[in-house]
């Protein structure tokens, strides 16, 4: 069976332990963690877990229902089953000579990035977007020298609710 | 009025209907005893060991139908828990385990006795807390029972720290819980349920195969009246077993590995499998693909996580199997099946060929055969006891040979396969059932694993009889190695064993022992005749194996057979 990629949405209790048990449950039965982000939502006792992973169908409806079965997680959304906008942000921290400045804020510049930190040898680029603009301008920038990269991990919502 | 940790504890405890609690003291748990010493309509039984505790409370469970309580301290008597409550995590046993921690300020310094047991039991408990203020005591405690015992129950641990004992809060707790995350489905869709009726009027070769959730929801006599209705033969799986009269001829008998010839050929051929209350074991399935190839299946169960899990199913119904069954039979009846006999007469009487072609066979001889051992003791005790098992070969003629015919008489570590549970768990037995016989068919490894029980059960003068297999080996594993490892037997000898009739005696117990066919019997009726702890012990044919046997990984119609 085929493997795709999915983006869940869950919403937990904000209580201690609550995301161990969500790895946990991951590591124990051997499902992927590609990427996972965490934060309060506008209700301060509810946090919202936003998880990608990746699997055939029946680990993908096994990796739901088991999800719902901790007794802390209130809601799982599947958001590749419906539309959703998809954001994540990335630090590139990439070599920036002299001779290379230039052609860098260019493509900072096409893909409204941010140059955050400058030093003598290098720039530090401040990019947001869905996944597949990051991979892009990771790729543009690969031959100036990258030093290094930190991402938040993708964060989701559906369109309409 | 304010209240201590220790009296909210013991208060909301006395709330429950808690009449009894497995366990063992120590210095984080110090003043919940001292409270525990005043609390009057509590019982406390003390264990051996606090593996012990978890397995009485697992055992005190199944024969009450109530949920076990167990209390132990911080740290090891924390650890040693574990095995027992992944056994009931395994086997969806409703337990509450109430851990000592160090004080609140000491956590996480690698205090004295500290351990994670909140983090070390996250993966084997239904849900676990570690108290972090006393005044969610109350709440935390009434919630962990209702999440315990609530749609597919399961063990729930709660951590204490010791401070919290001592310090006091206002006693108040909610009449009811209600969770916004966790809200089990017990009302099943009716429109899944009128599929299940078509398809039951359409199919030829119907079976039930029936797991530990018709026992969970006591929904023994919704499944016997559907099958009587319906003429529908009835498999169980080792957790099932007593969901369904043993000697009824509907009786299909346990499926899978150690099944019954006509168990896992009916199931092959069935072309409708309902299964109700069942997780669809590697030791049931055999090999995925073949099983139950040529059926239709329904799957009943609370738990949405066991529906698609390893098999495919055409018809899930999420809900309680007593509803969901009962459900079933009222449409039913609205049906009109005269006829039904004599449609399933075929089905009826090729099921009847296998079971007289391929029984459940043993050959005698002038060695005890264990098998004629489970014989006996099911027949002296007319069926009726509550039995209890160790692991390996003992368990599965436990469950071949003694028909159980009632639930909540059969009390065995399924789905961990625990070594050690049969005598804690019998001591919980017959915690909760003092008028009834209550009997651990054991081997002599297993029995060795927690024997320091006998104390317990002695202590209180509990009458567990506990009947042991003697065969000198680690029979279930030698038995592999005899099928599958040309017979080479490492490291399964039991060379050495205590005497088990001075043990019993040391323990102020009583102790039987007999080598010959013709006092079986005998020692049994002695033996259960008396009102103590009392072992008897059998010394059995060292290599008799298990038989049907399916290899591991293949289909279920590829038995091994006497
Ligand atoms: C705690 C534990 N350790 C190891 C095993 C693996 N195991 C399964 S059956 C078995 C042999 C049991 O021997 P015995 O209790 O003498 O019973 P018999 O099979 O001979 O009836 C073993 C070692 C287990 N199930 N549990």
């Amino acid at each position: 069976m085929t493997e795709k990629r999915h983006i869940f949405s869950i919403l937990v209790d904000n209580k201690p332990g609550v995301l161990s048990g969500i790895v946990g449950l991951f590591s124990g039965r051997g499902y992927n963690i590609e990427s996972l982000c965490v934060a309060e939502t506008n209700e301060p006792d509810v946090s919202r877990i936003t998880m990608v992973s990746i699997g055939d169908k029946p680990v993908i409806e096994q990796i739901k229902k088991q999800l719902y079965k901790l007794i802390n997680v209130i809601k799982v959304n599947d958001l590749t089953e419906t539309e959703y906008v998809q954001r994540e942000l990335v630090l590139i921290k990439v070599t920036a000579k002299q001779d290379q400045r230039a052609e860098i804020l260019r493509i900072v510049d096409i893909f409204r990035g941010k140059i955050v930190d400058v030093g003598f040898e290098h720039y530090t680029i401040e990019v947001t977007g869905p996944v597949e603009k990051l991979a892009a301008i990771l790729k543009m920038l690969k031959p100036m020298g990258i030093k290094d990269v930190a991402r938040t991990g993708n964060i989701a919502l559906p369109r309409n609710q | 009025m304010e209240l201590t940790g220790a009296q909210i504890l013991m208060k909301v405890l006395q709330e429950e209907g808690v009449d009894t609690i497995f366990g063992y003291p120590g210095g984080a748990v110090i003043d919940l005893y001292d409270e525990l010493s005043r609390t009057t309509d509590i019982n406390h039984i003390l264990v051996r060991h606090e593996q012990g505790a978890v397995h009485a409370a697992d055992g005190y469970a199944r024969a009450s139908g109530k949920t076990g309580v167990c209390l132990v301290t911080s740290g090891p008597g924390a650890t040693n828990t574990v095995t027992g409550i992944a056994s009931a995590y395994s086997d969806s046993i409703p337990i509450v385990v109430i851990t000592g921690q160090v004080p609140s300020k000491l956590i996480g310094n690698d205090a004295f006795q500290e351990v994670d047991i909140v983090g070390i039991t996250r993966p084997c408990t239904k849900h676990n807390y570690l108290v972090k203020d006393v005044k969610d005591l109350a709440y935390i405690i009434k919630e962990a029972f209702y999440i315990a015992s609530s749609g597919r129950p399961g063990p729930v641990l709660i951590d204490i720290p010791k401070d919290l004992t001592v310090a006091k809060a206002k006693y108040e707790v909610p009449d009811k819980i209600e969770l916004k995350s966790y809200n089990p489905t017990y009302k099943p869709n009716v429109k899944q349920l009128q599929k299940v009726v078509e398809l039951i009027e359409k199919a030829k070769k119907p079976v039930i195969f029936a797991g530990g959730g018709i026992i969970l929801s006591k929904a023994s006599d919704q499944l016997t009246k559907l099958a009587k209705k319906m003429s529908i033969p009835v498999a169980g799986s080792l957790m099932g077993l007593g969901g369904f009269p043993g000697t009824d001829l509907l009786w299909l008998g346990m499926l899978g590995m150690h099944g019954t010839y006509r168990a896992n050929m009916a199931v092959s051929e069935a072309d409708l499998l309902i299964a109700v209350g069942v997780r669809f074991d590697d030791r049931v399935t055999g090999k995925l693909d073949e099983f139950a190839a040529n059926a239709t299946i329904v799957q009943i169960d609370i738990d949405p996580t066991s529906i698609h899990k390893n098999i495919p199913v055409s018809v899930p119904v999420v809900g309680d199997a007593k509803i969901s069954l009962g459900i079933l039979n009222e449409l039913l009846e609205k049906q009109d099946f005269t006829d039904i006999d004599r449609q399933r007469k075929p089905w009826l009487d090729k099921i009847d060929h296998w079971k007289k072609s391929t029984p459940l066979a043993y050959d005698q001889s002038d060695i005890i055969k264990p098998q004629f051992v489970v014989e006996q003791l099911y027949s002296v005790t007319n069926g009726e006891a509550i039995i209890t098992t160790e692991v390996g070969q003992n368990q599965m003629w436990a469950a071949q040979y003694y028909h159980l015919s009632k639930p909540n008489h059969w009390i065995t570590s399924g789905g961990l396969g625990v070594m050690g549970f049969g005598l804690p768990a019998a001591i919980g037995a017959q915690v909760a059932c003092p008028d009834k016989t209550v009997v651990d068919i054991a081997g002599d490894g297993s029995i060795q694993m927690n024997i320091q029980e006998l104390a317990t059960a002695v202590q209180y003068g509990l009458p567990v009889k506990i009947v042991i297999l003697n065969n000198r080996f680690l029979g279930m594993v030698r038995q592999w190695q005899e099928l599958f490892y040309d017979k080479r037997y490492s490291c399964t000898k039991m060379e050495h064993a205590p005497d088990f009739i001075k043990l019993a005696e040391a323990y102020g117990a009583v102790g039987f022992r007999t080598e010959k066919p013709s006092e079986v019997r005998d020692v049994l009726k002695k033996g259960l005749s008396i009102h103590r702890t009392v072992i008897m012990e059998f010394i059995v044919d060292r290599e008799e194996s298990v038989y049907p046997m399916v290899p591991a990984g293949a289909p279920i119609t590829q038995m091994l057979l006497v």
